[in-house]
């Protein structure tokens, strides 16, 4: 980065002055406050601005950067008005893999915020859409001895392109009674286990994890994950009868609050006692949520693994679909690895380009999926049977003659 | 800025940094034992662990896009408050951990001055999770900070308070790529283009593999030009927009000024409680593109926002809310208009269609 420091207002920001005002803190003052430090920020300013004035976006294409061995975890980034901002010519961003779970200490973020003032704009995210710590901004010749100073400093970069994508997860047992199983742990012992497919993309396309210990997933692993793991529990939601009667005691509306919101009308209440019946109980986690000090989940936990979920891009959005109702909290770990080099290795064969894999079982079909996976069919993988009577009979599972 | 410190060894995959090592000792000592937790005021969360120790959380707004210095200066309250400890959330809120309460009214004012908020917990609207827009991504058809901004500015007191029925998240992305997946948000908001990809003919042929591009369109719209020479084109009236054959070659170029802009989109939800997780449902399929303030896109957002607040019951979602008065009076009590634009018409759309009498007058 240039060494030089011209200070602030080295474009005029009319349009983006607008956005310092007001109470919710302003992206544009925090551009303003690294800009104090580098003149690169000065450039982003002048051009977010021109954007602003023209309506439409000034970064070109990408471009293959990255750091020696790795095919991933930099995205390049060229403007395409150089001539007019020269200092951000080339910004490029690295993706950094957060710690599990988001925690650091000031000591940690400092060591961060130091090689970025070394190397980079001085611009970050904290945190970008899929979890990594992001680094906005920096050139082409910085890019190797950023990535030495942060793995010195016992980090690493996260996934792009066709690869694993750093895997996130919620806060978990570290601070949530409701965890079902140690997301932080399978985390962090999954993303150490894959870096080899984490940093050099080999797939047809991107391949997601998330991890939420408890059905209420605060890391939106359902909607985003290719592979979402969501925490839950098989036997009976344990119920402190004291704090029940001190919620109602308190007013609290038992009966409208909590029983009539039940999905299926599992818990009711007579005004002395909660009755539960924990066959008929879904695990929606509303109950609980509402009523934390009475009421937690079962003691038999574990977690349902789900698979396909993604963004829109290429045939519509997808949810994650069941694909293992319960699995143990202490088998989660190995039965996720078998499971994933099934997948992967099915996936492998018969996806397409830029195919995720629940777009590839909407194509091929889930049935044919659990063929080549191995996995046999179970109820808890639908909504419902099937109300079309076309039947494909003929169709041999793989491996028959 | 210095040059790099020497390095003695080259280090690579070497992975995230274990999460223990950053840990705050009372998350350490209490690990899975957590036994409840409460909120202590808009912001302020008490966790209870089975050994009776009470963490402390004050969860503050950040608008995602941090500077260092920034960053320098939470770290020096973590130093001053609580020993240290900090963590982001998933929706780019910072969370100082504390054990003495005492704290949390001085480290409140100090990132009150700061220029920061403290809330998002409970009913609240929490943070926008949003993408880069034109600060930093070649595919964006609208920015992504400055519209968070402008909404989050009027909606500042919902943020501060939990006074919502439920929980209210909102999410934007600035291109159907949806990096940031806003796909089942309350409500989300989401740039779009309306016209096909424009084709740089001169370098098409340099930068693209012509099978790849044509493989890259969900609809087919793209074809070769029988006996051109690497050239393409688009069947405009299949093309739906979706940017996918730009990612995959750049010479198919997206942006068009007079014609991006956002969409509005309602009622969907991640969480499993009570109902299953759903989709955002179309509420206005297009709104101008109107740095720096987008007014047109602020105004939808909290006309949702102030209906669902003053018509849904205590713990109903945005989409639970509509689901239980119907999408007609969703259209009727915000005055948007329900356009043909509102019918599905791509992959599955039957199952959006009514297939019953149940009509409510």
């Amino acid at each position: 980065m240039a060494e030089s420091n011209n200070g602030n207002g080295k474009h005029e920001t009319k349009l983006l002055n607008e956005l310092e005002k007001g109470p919710w803190p302003s992206f544009v003052k925090e551009i303003k406050s690294a800009s104090t430090g580098n003149d690169a920020c000065d450039d982003l300013l002048g051009q977010l601005e021109l954007s602003y004035e023209e309506r439409k976006g000034h970064w070109k294409h990408g471009g293959i950067v990255g750091v020696l061995g790795y095919g991933g975890g930099v995205i390049g980034r060229y403007s395409d008005v150089p001539e007019q901002f020269p200092k951000i010519a080339h910004f490029h961003t690295m993706r950094v893999n957060h710690p599990a779970g988001w925690f650091y200490t000031s000591d940690a973020l400092r060591t961060v915020c130091d090689i970025w003032e070394r190397h980079g704009s001085g611009l970050t995210n904290m945190h970008g859409s899929t979890g990594d710590m992001i680094l906005l901004g920096t050139t082409t010749e910085h890019l190797e001895p950023t990535f030495q100073e942060l793995t010195h400093a016992g980090f690493d970069l996260g996934g792009s392109g066709s690869a694993v994508r750093t895997p996130s997860c919620c806060v978990g047992m570290a601070r949530c009674e409701w965890a079902c199983f140690d997301a932080m742990k399978i985390c962090y012992d999954l993303t150490e286990h894959y870096q080899d497919e984490l940093h050099r993309p080999a797939f047809p396309y991107k391949f997601k994890f998330k991890f939420s210990a408890c059905p209420n997933d605060c890391v939106a692993s359902i909607a985003r994950a290719d592979m979402s793991v969501i925490g839950t529990w098989k036997d009976d939601i344990q119920v402190d009868e004291a704090e029940v009667a001190n919620y109602a005691a308190v007013g609290f509306d038992i009966q409208k609050d909590v029983c009539e919101h039940c999905p299926t009308k599992a818990i009711s209440w007579d005004g002395k006692k909660l009755d539960i019946i924990n066959a008929e109980c879904v695990h929606c986690m509303h109950c609980i949520n509402v009523m934390p000090k009475a009421l937690r989940p079962g003691k038999e936990r574990g977690a349902v693994i789900l698979i396909g979920a993604k963004a829109p891009i290429m045939q519509g959005a997808l949810l994650s679909s069941v694909l293992v109702p319960f699995v143990p909290a202490d088998e989660l770990f190995e039965t996720i690895k078998e499971l994933v080099g099934r997948i992967w290795d099915f996936w492998d064969e018969y996806g397409t380009n830029r195919e995720r894999v629940g777009e590839m079982i909407q194509r091929v079909g889930l049935p044919a999926f659990l063929d080549g996976i191995g996995l046999d069919p179970a109820p808890e993988m639908v909504s419902a049977p099937r109300d079309n009577p076309f039947i494909f009979f003929q169709t041999t599972k793989a491996g028959e003659k | 800025m210095s040059t790099t410190p020497v390095m003695p060894k080259r280090l690579t995959d070497v992975g995230p940094p274990h999460y223990e090592k950053y840990l705050h000792p009372m998350c350490k000592a209490n690990y899975g034992k957590w036994k409840y937790h409460e909120s202590v005021a808009p912001g302020v969360l008490c966790h209870v662990a089975e050994s009776g120790d009470k963490l402390y959380t004050v969860r503050v707004g950040t608008p995602r896009l941090l500077s260092i210095q920034t960053i320098r200066q939470f770290a020096s309250l973590a130093d001053k408050y609580t020993g240290g400890y900090l963590r982001f959330t998933s929706r780019n809120n910072l969370e100082f951990l504390l054990t003495d309460p005492a704290n949390i009214a001085p480290l409140t004012a100090e990132v009150n001055q700061l220029g920061f908020p403290v809330g998002g917990t409970k009913n609240s609207i929490s943070n926008i999770v949003h993408t880069q827009g034109w600060i930093h991504c070649h595919s964006a058809a609208t920015d992504a900070s400055g519209i968070v901004k402008a909404v989050m500015d009027p909606l500042y007191e919902r943020f501060t308070h939990q006074d919502l029925p439920g929980k209210l998240r909102i999410a934007l992305a600035c291109c159907e790529n949806m990096c940031g997946a806003v796909h089942c948000s309350d409500i989300a908001i989401l740039g779009i283009h309306r016209t096909p990809p424009h084709i740089q003919k001169d370098t098409l042929a340099k930068q693209c593999e012509i099978p790849t591009l044509i493989a890259s369109c969900p609809t087919g719209a793209i074809r070769a030009v029988p006996g051109g020479n690497k050239e393409v084109e688009v069947i405009d009236e299949q093309c739906m927009y979706c940017g996918n054959c730009y990612t995959v070659c750049p010479a198919m170029t997206m942006n068009d000024p007079e014609n991006d802009g956002l969409s509005i989109w309602v009622g969907g939800k991640v969480s499993n409680a009570r109902t299953s997780p759903a989709f955002s449902k179309l509420a206005i399929p297009f709104l101008p593109n109107n740095p720096p303030r987008w007014p047109e896109v602020v105004e939808a957002v909290i006309k949702i926002v102030d209906v669902y607040a003053a018509n849904a019951r205590k713990y109903e979602r945005v989409g639970e809310w509509i689901e239980r008065v119907g999408w007609p009076r969703f259209f009727q009590l915000t005055g948007f208009e329900f356009t043909r634009h509102h019918i599905d018409d791509f992959k599955h759309a039957g199952l959006t269609f009514a297939r019953s009498t149940h009509i409510r007058y």
